[in-house]
Protein backbone atom coordinates (compact mmCIF):
# COMPACT_ATOMS: atom_id res chain seq x y z
CA UNK A 1 0.00 0.00 0.00
CA UNK A 2 1.18 3.55 -0.71
CA UNK A 3 2.22 5.72 2.20
CA UNK A 4 -0.51 8.23 1.61
CA UNK A 5 -3.42 9.15 -0.61
CA UNK A 6 -2.73 10.98 -3.85
CA UNK A 7 -4.52 14.34 -3.76
CA UNK A 8 -5.99 16.50 -6.49
CA UNK A 9 -3.04 18.86 -6.06
CA UNK A 10 -0.63 15.96 -6.60
CA UNK A 11 -2.53 15.09 -9.77
CA UNK A 12 -2.44 18.69 -10.97
CA UNK A 13 1.33 18.81 -10.52
CA UNK A 14 1.94 15.50 -12.26
CA UNK A 15 -0.33 16.39 -15.18
CA UNK A 16 1.59 19.61 -15.73
CA UNK A 17 5.00 17.96 -15.35
CA UNK A 18 4.16 15.15 -17.72
CA UNK A 19 1.85 16.75 -20.23
CA UNK A 20 2.14 20.52 -19.88
CA UNK A 21 -0.42 23.20 -19.11
CA UNK A 22 -3.42 23.50 -21.45
CA UNK A 23 -4.31 26.92 -22.81
CA UNK A 24 -7.53 28.56 -21.69
CA UNK A 25 -8.15 26.25 -18.73
CA UNK A 26 -7.87 27.08 -15.03
CA UNK A 27 -6.32 23.92 -13.63
CA UNK A 28 -6.38 25.48 -10.15
CA UNK A 29 -10.15 25.75 -10.26
CA UNK A 30 -12.82 23.23 -9.35
CA UNK A 31 -11.84 20.53 -11.82
CA UNK A 32 -12.52 17.37 -9.82
CA UNK A 33 -15.48 16.40 -12.02
CA UNK A 34 -14.36 18.03 -15.28
CA UNK A 35 -13.54 15.53 -18.00
CA UNK A 36 -9.86 15.34 -18.95
CA UNK A 37 -10.79 16.00 -22.58
CA UNK A 38 -12.40 19.29 -21.57
CA UNK A 39 -9.26 20.15 -19.60
CA UNK A 40 -7.19 19.67 -22.76
CA UNK A 41 -5.66 16.31 -21.84
CA UNK A 42 -5.96 13.40 -24.25
CA UNK A 43 -5.55 9.69 -23.60
CA UNK A 44 -1.76 9.78 -24.03
CA UNK A 45 -1.52 12.52 -21.42
CA UNK A 46 -3.39 10.22 -19.01
CA UNK A 47 -1.11 7.29 -19.84
CA UNK A 48 1.92 9.48 -19.18
CA UNK A 49 0.40 10.65 -15.90
CA UNK A 50 -0.29 7.06 -14.83
CA UNK A 51 3.31 6.08 -15.60
CA UNK A 52 4.63 8.99 -13.56
CA UNK A 53 2.45 8.11 -10.59
CA UNK A 54 3.74 4.56 -10.73
CA UNK A 55 7.32 5.83 -10.76
CA UNK A 56 6.94 8.43 -8.06
CA UNK A 57 4.59 6.71 -5.59
CA UNK A 58 5.32 3.07 -6.45
CA UNK A 59 1.62 2.50 -7.10
CA UNK A 60 1.14 -0.08 -9.81
CA UNK A 61 -1.45 1.24 -12.25
CA UNK A 62 -2.77 -0.66 -15.21
CA UNK A 63 -2.61 1.35 -18.45
CA UNK A 64 -5.94 0.05 -19.70
CA UNK A 65 -7.67 0.85 -16.42
CA UNK A 66 -6.09 4.31 -16.28
CA UNK A 67 -7.38 5.02 -19.77
CA UNK A 68 -10.96 4.47 -18.60
CA UNK A 69 -10.81 7.30 -16.05
CA UNK A 70 -12.62 10.27 -17.56
CA UNK A 71 -12.26 12.81 -14.73
CA UNK A 72 -9.78 13.61 -11.94
CA UNK A 73 -12.24 12.10 -9.43
CA UNK A 74 -12.37 8.80 -11.33
CA UNK A 75 -8.61 8.80 -11.79
CA UNK A 76 -7.89 9.44 -8.10
CA UNK A 77 -10.34 6.73 -7.10
CA UNK A 78 -8.46 4.30 -9.30
CA UNK A 79 -5.11 5.32 -7.82
CA UNK A 80 -6.15 5.47 -4.18
CA UNK A 81 -8.73 2.71 -3.96
CA UNK A 82 -7.36 0.33 -6.58
CA UNK B 1 -3.38 24.15 -62.21
CA UNK B 2 -0.54 26.18 -60.84
CA UNK B 3 1.10 25.67 -57.42
CA UNK B 4 2.26 28.91 -55.86
CA UNK B 5 4.06 29.72 -52.61
CA UNK B 6 2.16 32.26 -50.51
CA UNK B 7 3.89 31.94 -47.14
CA UNK B 8 7.39 31.21 -45.83
CA UNK B 9 8.56 30.31 -42.32
CA UNK B 10 12.28 29.87 -41.62
CA UNK B 11 14.30 28.59 -38.67
CA UNK B 12 17.91 28.62 -39.78
CA UNK B 13 21.32 28.50 -38.09
CA UNK B 14 22.04 31.98 -39.41
CA UNK B 15 18.66 33.48 -38.62
CA UNK B 16 15.48 32.78 -36.68
CA UNK B 17 12.65 33.99 -38.89
CA UNK B 18 12.49 34.54 -42.62
CA UNK B 19 13.74 38.12 -42.77
CA UNK B 20 16.51 37.55 -40.19
CA UNK B 21 17.67 34.55 -42.23
CA UNK B 22 17.53 36.40 -45.53
CA UNK B 23 19.32 39.49 -44.26
CA UNK B 24 22.11 37.40 -42.72
CA UNK B 25 22.35 35.26 -45.84
CA UNK B 26 22.72 38.23 -48.16
CA UNK B 27 25.37 39.68 -45.83
CA UNK B 28 27.25 36.40 -45.90
CA UNK B 29 26.86 35.73 -42.17
CA UNK B 30 27.45 32.15 -41.16
CA UNK B 31 25.70 30.33 -38.32
CA UNK B 32 28.28 27.55 -38.13
CA UNK B 33 30.11 27.15 -34.84
CA UNK B 34 31.06 24.68 -32.15
CA UNK B 35 28.30 22.28 -31.15
CA UNK B 36 26.38 23.64 -28.16
CA UNK B 37 23.52 21.13 -27.83
CA UNK B 38 25.85 18.52 -26.34
CA UNK B 39 29.51 18.19 -25.44
CA UNK B 40 31.11 17.22 -28.74
CA UNK B 41 34.67 18.03 -27.64
CA UNK B 42 35.76 14.40 -27.76
CA UNK B 43 34.15 13.61 -31.12
CA UNK B 44 36.06 13.84 -34.42
CA UNK B 45 33.48 16.30 -35.79
CA UNK B 46 32.78 19.27 -33.54
CA UNK B 47 31.07 21.95 -35.66
CA UNK B 48 27.41 22.39 -36.50
CA UNK B 49 24.90 24.96 -37.64
CA UNK B 50 22.54 25.45 -34.70
CA UNK B 51 19.52 27.77 -34.68
CA UNK B 52 20.38 30.72 -32.43
CA UNK B 53 18.20 32.24 -29.75
CA UNK B 54 15.38 29.72 -29.95
CA UNK B 55 13.49 29.61 -26.63
CA UNK B 56 10.87 26.87 -27.01
CA UNK B 57 8.53 28.33 -24.36
CA UNK B 58 8.22 31.49 -26.43
CA UNK B 59 7.01 29.66 -29.52
CA UNK B 60 5.42 26.34 -28.56
CA UNK B 61 2.37 25.83 -26.29
CA UNK B 62 3.05 24.22 -22.91
CA UNK B 63 0.97 21.15 -23.75
CA UNK B 64 3.26 20.39 -26.70
CA UNK B 65 6.59 20.82 -24.90
CA UNK B 66 6.69 17.41 -23.13
CA UNK B 67 5.79 15.63 -26.36
CA UNK B 68 8.12 17.26 -28.90
CA UNK B 69 11.70 16.85 -30.03
CA UNK B 70 13.73 20.01 -30.60
CA UNK B 71 13.36 19.75 -34.38
CA UNK B 72 9.57 19.43 -34.06
CA UNK B 73 9.47 22.62 -32.00
CA UNK B 74 11.45 24.36 -34.73
CA UNK B 75 9.06 22.94 -37.34
CA UNK B 76 5.94 24.03 -35.45
CA UNK B 77 7.40 27.52 -35.17
CA UNK B 78 8.26 27.69 -38.87
CA UNK B 79 4.76 26.43 -39.72
CA UNK B 80 3.13 29.09 -37.54
CA UNK B 81 5.16 31.78 -39.25
CA UNK B 82 4.47 30.43 -42.74
CA UNK B 83 0.71 30.45 -42.18
CA UNK B 84 0.84 33.93 -40.63
CA UNK B 85 2.92 35.16 -43.57
CA UNK B 86 0.29 33.74 -45.92
CA UNK B 87 -2.44 35.54 -43.98
CA UNK B 88 -4.16 32.18 -43.64
CA UNK B 89 -6.93 31.81 -41.11
CA UNK B 90 -8.69 28.55 -40.22
CA UNK B 91 -11.77 28.31 -42.37
CA UNK B 92 -10.24 30.10 -45.35
CA UNK B 93 -10.41 26.75 -47.13
CA UNK B 94 -12.34 23.62 -46.09
CA UNK B 95 -10.37 21.61 -43.50
CA UNK B 96 -10.20 18.57 -45.76
CA UNK B 97 -8.81 20.63 -48.65
CA UNK B 98 -5.74 21.66 -46.65
CA UNK B 99 -3.00 19.21 -45.67
CA UNK B 100 0.58 18.92 -44.51
CA UNK B 101 3.46 17.17 -46.30
CA UNK B 102 6.88 17.44 -44.73
CA UNK B 103 10.23 15.72 -45.14
CA UNK B 104 12.36 14.15 -42.44
CA UNK B 105 15.68 12.31 -42.45
CA UNK B 106 15.75 10.82 -38.96
CA UNK B 107 12.72 11.86 -36.93
CA UNK B 108 13.11 13.09 -33.35
CA UNK B 109 16.51 11.62 -32.58
CA UNK B 110 17.33 13.64 -29.47
CA UNK B 111 13.98 12.78 -27.87
CA UNK B 112 14.46 9.15 -28.87
CA UNK B 113 17.94 9.00 -27.40
CA UNK B 114 16.67 10.25 -24.04
CA UNK B 115 13.86 7.71 -23.94
CA UNK B 116 16.08 4.82 -25.02
CA UNK B 117 18.43 5.79 -22.19
CA UNK B 118 15.46 5.67 -19.81
CA UNK B 119 14.49 2.26 -21.17
CA UNK B 120 17.91 0.67 -20.72
CA UNK B 121 18.93 2.37 -17.49
CA UNK B 122 15.60 2.38 -15.59
CA UNK B 123 13.09 0.20 -17.42
CA UNK B 124 10.13 0.38 -19.73
CA UNK B 125 7.85 2.14 -17.26
CA UNK B 126 10.18 5.14 -17.37
CA UNK B 127 9.84 5.67 -21.11
CA UNK B 128 7.65 8.66 -21.94
CA UNK B 129 4.26 7.77 -23.40
CA UNK B 130 5.07 10.42 -26.00
CA UNK B 131 7.96 8.37 -27.35
CA UNK B 132 5.18 6.50 -29.18
CA UNK B 133 5.23 9.27 -31.78
CA UNK B 134 7.77 11.96 -30.83
CA UNK B 135 10.64 10.10 -32.54
CA UNK B 136 8.66 9.33 -35.67
CA UNK B 137 9.48 10.64 -39.17
CA UNK B 138 5.93 11.88 -39.70
CA UNK B 139 5.72 13.70 -36.36
CA UNK B 140 6.20 17.21 -37.76
CA UNK B 141 3.40 16.61 -40.24
CA UNK B 142 1.10 15.21 -37.56
CA UNK B 143 1.72 17.89 -34.95
CA UNK B 144 1.32 20.67 -37.52
CA UNK B 145 -1.85 19.13 -38.91
CA UNK B 146 -3.40 18.86 -35.44
CA UNK B 147 -2.30 22.32 -34.33
CA UNK B 148 -3.84 24.08 -37.34
CA UNK B 149 -6.74 21.78 -38.12
CA UNK B 150 -5.38 20.87 -41.55
CA UNK B 151 -7.15 17.57 -42.18
CA UNK B 152 -6.54 17.10 -45.90
CA UNK B 153 -4.06 14.76 -47.61
CA UNK B 154 -0.92 14.61 -45.53
CA UNK B 155 2.25 12.57 -45.28
CA UNK B 156 5.99 12.50 -44.86
CA UNK B 157 8.75 11.98 -47.41
CA UNK B 158 11.92 10.27 -46.25
CA UNK B 159 14.67 10.65 -48.85
CA UNK B 160 17.46 12.14 -46.75
CA UNK B 161 18.71 15.46 -48.10
CA UNK B 162 16.51 15.35 -51.20
CA UNK B 163 13.38 15.28 -49.03
CA UNK B 164 12.93 19.04 -48.73
CA UNK B 165 12.29 19.21 -52.47
CA UNK B 166 10.42 15.92 -52.71
CA UNK B 167 7.91 17.10 -50.09
CA UNK B 168 7.16 20.26 -52.05
CA UNK B 169 6.67 18.14 -55.17
CA UNK B 170 4.26 15.92 -53.25
CA UNK B 171 2.40 19.06 -52.16
CA UNK B 172 2.02 20.02 -55.82
CA UNK B 173 0.67 16.54 -56.60
CA UNK B 174 -1.92 16.90 -53.86
CA UNK B 175 -3.01 20.25 -55.29
CA UNK B 176 -3.40 18.55 -58.67
CA UNK B 177 -5.54 15.93 -56.94
CA UNK B 178 -7.89 18.63 -55.72
CA UNK B 179 -6.45 19.97 -52.48
CA UNK B 180 -6.25 23.74 -52.22
CA UNK B 181 -3.46 24.32 -49.72
CA UNK B 182 -0.59 22.15 -48.52
CA UNK B 183 1.85 23.20 -45.83
CA UNK B 184 5.13 21.72 -46.98
CA UNK B 185 8.91 21.64 -46.74
CA UNK B 186 11.26 20.30 -44.13
CA UNK B 187 12.69 21.25 -40.75
CA UNK B 188 15.20 18.71 -39.57
CA UNK B 189 18.05 18.16 -37.14
CA UNK B 190 19.57 15.51 -34.94
CA UNK B 191 22.42 17.25 -33.16
CA UNK B 192 22.72 14.84 -30.24
CA UNK B 193 25.25 12.07 -29.53
CA UNK B 194 23.14 9.34 -31.10
CA UNK B 195 22.42 11.41 -34.21
CA UNK B 196 26.02 12.52 -34.36
CA UNK B 197 27.53 9.03 -34.50
CA UNK B 198 24.92 8.01 -37.06
CA UNK B 199 25.98 10.92 -39.24
CA UNK B 200 29.66 10.13 -38.69
CA UNK B 201 29.00 6.63 -39.96
CA UNK B 202 27.94 8.18 -43.27
CA UNK B 203 31.55 9.19 -43.74
CA UNK B 204 30.91 12.73 -44.97
CA UNK B 205 31.23 14.85 -41.84
CA UNK B 206 33.98 17.43 -41.80
CA UNK B 207 36.48 17.10 -38.97
CA UNK B 208 37.66 20.65 -39.46
CA UNK B 209 37.80 22.79 -36.33
CA UNK B 210 37.62 26.20 -38.02
CA UNK B 211 34.09 27.32 -39.01
CA UNK B 212 35.60 29.32 -41.87
CA UNK B 213 37.19 26.32 -43.57
CA UNK B 214 35.29 23.24 -42.40
CA UNK B 215 32.72 23.15 -45.22
CA UNK B 216 34.05 24.24 -48.60
CA UNK B 217 32.00 22.83 -51.50
CA UNK B 218 33.48 23.30 -55.00
CA UNK B 219 36.80 24.28 -53.41
CA UNK B 220 40.02 22.30 -53.89
CA UNK B 221 40.21 22.05 -50.07
CA UNK B 222 36.76 20.40 -49.74
CA UNK B 223 36.88 17.66 -47.08
CA UNK B 224 33.34 17.01 -45.93
CA UNK B 225 30.37 18.97 -44.69
CA UNK B 226 29.13 20.49 -41.46
CA UNK B 227 25.64 19.33 -40.40
CA UNK B 228 22.99 21.72 -39.23
CA UNK B 229 19.44 21.99 -37.95
CA UNK B 230 16.40 23.91 -39.12
CA UNK B 231 14.84 24.49 -42.50
CA UNK B 232 11.78 26.11 -44.02
CA UNK B 233 8.05 25.47 -44.14
CA UNK B 234 6.17 26.84 -47.13
CA UNK B 235 2.49 27.43 -47.78
CA UNK B 236 1.89 25.94 -51.21
CA UNK B 237 -1.48 26.81 -52.71
CA UNK B 238 -3.43 26.30 -55.87
CA UNK B 239 -3.09 29.69 -57.57
CA UNK B 240 -6.78 30.33 -58.20
CA UNK B 241 -7.67 29.34 -54.65
CA UNK B 242 -4.97 31.62 -53.25
CA UNK B 243 -6.36 34.52 -55.27
CA UNK B 244 -9.92 33.74 -54.23
CA UNK B 245 -9.10 33.87 -50.52
CA UNK B 246 -7.09 37.04 -50.97
CA UNK B 247 -3.57 35.76 -50.31
CA UNK B 248 -1.35 38.65 -49.22
CA UNK B 249 1.44 37.84 -51.65
CA UNK B 250 2.67 35.24 -54.10
CA UNK B 251 6.40 34.56 -53.87
CA UNK B 252 6.48 32.43 -56.98
CA UNK B 253 5.38 29.27 -58.67
CA UNK B 254 6.57 25.70 -58.21
CA UNK B 255 7.10 25.38 -61.95
CA UNK B 256 8.93 22.09 -62.41
CA UNK B 257 10.33 19.11 -60.59
CA UNK B 258 11.97 15.76 -61.19
CA UNK B 259 13.65 13.09 -59.10
CA UNK B 260 16.04 10.36 -60.19
CA UNK B 261 17.97 7.63 -58.46
CA UNK B 262 21.64 6.88 -58.99
CA UNK B 263 22.64 3.62 -60.64
CA UNK B 264 24.31 1.00 -58.50
CA UNK B 265 27.88 1.97 -57.70
CA UNK B 266 30.55 0.29 -59.79
CA UNK B 267 28.42 -0.06 -62.90
CA UNK B 268 30.14 2.91 -64.52
CA UNK B 269 26.78 4.39 -65.49
CA UNK B 270 26.29 8.14 -65.21
CA UNK B 271 24.86 9.41 -61.89
CA UNK B 272 21.23 10.55 -62.09
CA UNK B 273 21.65 14.23 -61.26
CA UNK B 274 21.97 15.59 -64.82
CA UNK B 275 18.81 13.78 -65.82
CA UNK B 276 16.95 15.14 -62.79
CA UNK B 277 17.90 18.69 -63.74
CA UNK B 278 16.93 18.19 -67.40
CA UNK B 279 13.61 16.58 -66.51
CA UNK B 280 12.77 19.34 -64.01
CA UNK B 281 13.47 22.01 -66.64
CA UNK B 282 11.35 20.10 -69.13
CA UNK B 283 8.55 19.82 -66.59
CA UNK B 284 8.74 23.60 -66.10
CA UNK B 285 8.83 24.23 -69.86
CA UNK B 286 12.03 26.18 -69.28
CA UNK B 287 15.09 26.17 -71.51
CA UNK B 288 18.48 26.17 -69.72
CA UNK B 289 19.16 29.75 -70.80
CA UNK B 290 16.02 30.89 -68.98
CA UNK B 291 17.47 29.84 -65.63
CA UNK B 292 18.91 32.82 -63.74
CA UNK B 293 20.52 30.99 -60.83
CA UNK B 294 21.19 27.48 -59.52
CA UNK B 295 21.07 26.75 -55.77
CA UNK B 296 23.49 23.85 -55.59
CA UNK B 297 23.33 20.78 -53.37
CA UNK B 298 27.00 21.52 -52.56
CA UNK B 299 27.98 18.28 -50.83
CA UNK B 300 31.46 19.45 -49.87
CA UNK B 301 32.79 16.01 -50.76
CA UNK B 302 35.13 16.15 -53.80
CA UNK B 303 33.59 13.24 -55.68
CA UNK B 304 30.03 14.51 -55.20
CA UNK B 305 31.02 18.12 -55.97
CA UNK B 306 32.52 16.81 -59.20
CA UNK B 307 29.32 15.00 -60.14
CA UNK B 308 27.20 18.09 -59.46
CA UNK B 309 29.54 20.47 -61.28
CA UNK B 310 29.60 18.06 -64.21
CA UNK B 311 25.80 17.92 -64.36
CA UNK B 312 25.49 21.72 -64.20
CA UNK B 313 28.14 22.13 -66.93
CA UNK B 314 26.45 19.53 -69.10
CA UNK B 315 23.10 21.32 -68.93
CA UNK B 316 24.14 24.98 -68.87
CA UNK B 317 27.66 24.96 -70.35
CA UNK B 318 30.85 25.95 -68.51
CA UNK B 319 30.20 29.09 -66.45
CA UNK B 320 26.80 29.27 -68.13
CA UNK B 321 24.70 30.13 -65.09
CA UNK B 322 25.33 31.71 -61.68
CA UNK B 323 25.59 29.01 -59.01
CA UNK B 324 25.35 29.58 -55.29
CA UNK B 325 25.33 27.59 -52.04
CA UNK B 326 24.03 29.66 -49.13
CA UNK B 327 24.15 26.45 -47.11
CA UNK B 328 27.84 27.27 -46.63
CA UNK B 329 26.38 29.56 -43.93
CA UNK B 330 24.10 27.01 -42.29
CA UNK B 331 25.67 23.61 -42.81
CA UNK B 332 23.71 20.85 -44.47
CA UNK B 333 20.24 20.64 -42.94
CA UNK B 334 19.34 17.19 -44.31
CA UNK B 335 15.59 17.23 -45.07
CA UNK B 336 15.52 20.94 -44.21
CA UNK B 337 18.06 21.90 -46.86
CA UNK B 338 15.98 21.73 -50.03
CA UNK B 339 13.06 23.74 -48.72
CA UNK B 340 15.33 26.39 -47.18
CA UNK B 341 17.02 26.77 -50.57
CA UNK B 342 13.59 27.08 -52.21
CA UNK B 343 12.80 29.85 -49.72
CA UNK B 344 16.11 31.54 -50.61
CA UNK B 345 15.36 31.19 -54.33
CA UNK B 346 11.93 32.81 -53.89
CA UNK B 347 13.46 35.66 -51.88
CA UNK B 348 16.13 36.08 -54.57
CA UNK B 349 13.28 36.48 -57.08
CA UNK B 350 11.57 39.00 -54.80
CA UNK B 351 14.64 41.15 -54.18
CA UNK B 352 16.66 40.65 -57.37
CA UNK B 353 19.61 39.50 -55.31
CA UNK B 354 21.54 36.22 -55.39
CA UNK B 355 22.98 35.36 -51.96
CA UNK B 356 26.65 34.42 -51.85
CA UNK B 357 28.56 31.23 -51.21
CA UNK B 358 30.89 32.02 -48.32
CA UNK B 359 34.47 30.95 -47.53
CA UNK B 360 34.89 29.09 -50.83
CA UNK B 361 37.67 29.66 -53.33
CA UNK B 362 36.16 28.10 -56.47
CA UNK B 363 38.16 25.25 -57.98
CA UNK B 364 38.55 26.34 -61.62
CA UNK B 365 38.34 22.78 -62.95
CA UNK B 366 34.67 22.63 -61.93
CA UNK B 367 33.83 25.33 -64.48
CA UNK B 368 31.17 26.99 -62.33
CA UNK B 369 30.26 30.67 -62.09
CA UNK B 370 30.07 30.49 -58.30
CA UNK B 371 28.67 33.59 -56.59
CA UNK B 372 31.38 34.43 -54.07
CA UNK B 373 32.63 37.55 -52.31
CA UNK B 374 29.16 39.00 -51.67
CA UNK B 375 25.63 38.93 -53.05
CA UNK B 376 25.09 39.52 -56.73
CA UNK B 377 22.39 41.92 -57.88
CA UNK B 378 20.52 40.29 -60.76
CA UNK B 379 16.99 40.08 -62.06
CA UNK B 380 15.93 36.59 -61.06
CA UNK B 381 12.83 35.19 -62.70
CA UNK B 382 13.60 31.46 -62.79
CA UNK B 383 15.71 29.51 -60.29
CA UNK B 384 16.75 25.88 -60.11
CA UNK B 385 17.23 24.18 -56.73
CA UNK B 386 19.20 20.93 -56.49
CA UNK B 387 19.21 18.54 -53.54
CA UNK B 388 20.63 15.09 -53.04
CA UNK B 389 20.25 12.44 -50.38
CA UNK B 390 22.54 9.70 -49.11
CA UNK B 391 22.16 6.50 -51.05
CA UNK B 392 21.42 7.94 -54.48
CA UNK B 393 18.51 10.40 -54.23
CA UNK B 394 18.63 13.29 -56.74
CA UNK B 395 15.96 15.97 -56.91
CA UNK B 396 15.68 19.19 -58.87
CA UNK B 397 12.97 21.81 -58.55
CA UNK B 398 12.30 24.93 -60.61
CA UNK B 399 10.69 28.02 -59.10
CA UNK B 400 9.52 30.90 -61.25
CA UNK B 401 8.28 34.42 -60.60
CA UNK B 402 4.49 34.54 -60.46
CA UNK B 403 2.89 35.36 -63.79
Amino acid sequence: MPDRQITLDDLRRILVEGAGTPEGVDLGGDIIDVEFAALGYDSIAILETAARITQEYKIPLDDDAAATARTPREFLALVNDG
Amino acid sequence: MSAVVTGIGVTSPNGLGTEAYWAATCRGESGIGEVRRFDASRYPARLAGEVPGFVPEEHVPSRLLPQTDHMTRLALTAADWALADAGFAPGDVPAYAAGVVTASSAGGFEFGQRELRNLWSKGGRYVSAYQSFAWFYAVNTGQTSIRHGLKGPSGVVVSDGAGGLDAIAQARRQLRNGSRLILSGGVDGSICPWGWVAQMAGGGLSTGADPATAYLPFDARAAGYVPGEGGAILVVEEAESARARGARHVYGEIAGYAATFDPQQGTGREPGLRRAIELALKDAGAAPDEVDVVFADAAGIPELDGVEAGAIRAVFGPGGVPVTAPKTMTGRLYAGAGSLDVAAALLAIRDGRIPPTVNVVPEPAYGLDLVVGGPREAAVRTALVVARGHGGFNSALVVRAAA
